[in-house]
């Protein structure tokens, strides 16, 4: 078992116990900590997979951004105790019974395809690297790219118009 | 490292995701586990890209999926402050985030 194998191991316990924990808490700061956790560890499976430019990206724009955005807002609205009142439980029974029928269904129908067989390409190829990426980004998908950033705009219309209101 | 694993993560990170759609009454909780469950989405999508990339010697399908990935972030970015801001909205018209007071629609 080489490096990268333990890597990704360590890697997958840290994403779904995370994960598990960001379901599971009550307190909804300790649940945005925990989604932070999860999402360096998705970065780390980046880095393991050479996608640098897109860890980067997810370190920056989610654990960094959307992340402490979520932490204001809670904050603001002064949610940092558990209020959430635990009323039914069978029907928290019946989600996770939903939830782990539907993981499944799905790996029981992805188990016998026949990609499944195929090796990741792991810690080399340098198809992730920003040098690439930006030279697709800029020519073959520099239309999408601009449609984007009016999406941006509008986004930040819609919240400072709802915001005002 | 199989394509497998990959899979079996990324599908079990988004049924995480869906259970705690299910369960959790905080608007807030809620919203975090839609990013979740896009997250889980990224990471099958770069792993598929680099299976790809491992399978012929043209990266250029690599590429697009990995692309494919930021444009997602992107999305999720403006969606993020959208919705945000109207669960804001909403706290300040009823006073809270539970989702069992949100179910009208109108107030």
């Amino acid at each position: 078992m080489g490096i990268t194998q333990i890597l990704f191991w360590i890697l997958t316990v840290a994403a779904l116990f995370s994960a598990i924990m960001v379901v599971s808490s009550k307190n909804p700061v300790h649940s945005v900590l925990w989604l932070v956790a999860t999402f360096f560890a998705i970065s780390g499976h980046y880095i393991l997979l050479n996608a640098q430019f897109l860890a980067i990206v997810n370190i920056i724009v989610y654990a960094g951004a959307i992340m402490v955005l979520f932490l204001f807002v809670i904050m603001l609205m002064n949610l940092n105790k558990s209020t959430e009142p635990v009323k039914n439980r069978w029907l928290q029974i019946i989600g996770i019974l939903s939830g782990g029928c539907l993981l499944l269904v799905l790996v029981a129908a992805l188990r016998n395809t026949e990609v499944s067989k195929n090796i990741v390409e792991v810690s080399t190829g340098d198809a992730g690297l920003i040098k690439n990426l930006g030279r697709e980004l800029f020519t073959t998908f520099v239309v999408p790219f601009e449609i984007s950033s009016i999406l941006f705009l509008s986004a930040m219309v819609g919240a400072v118009v709802i915001g005002k209101k | 490292m199989p394509i497998n694993y990959y899979i079996v993560l990324a599908l079990s990170l988004f049924s995480i995701g869906i259970v705690g759609v299910l369960t959790r009454r905080n608007a807030i909780i809620v919203f975090m586990c839609i990013e979740l469950m896009l997250n889980s989405v990224n990471l099958l999508l770069v792993a598929f890209s680099k299976m790809q990339a491992a399978q012929d010697a043209v990266q250029v399908a690599a590429a697009d999926g990995q692309l494919f990935v930021f444009f997602i972030m992107v999305v999720a970015a403006a969606e993020v402050s959208v919705g945000l801001a109207i669960i804001v909205m909403m706290y300040r018209n009823i006073h809270s985030v539970d989702i069992n007071f949100l179910n009208r629609l109108k107030h």
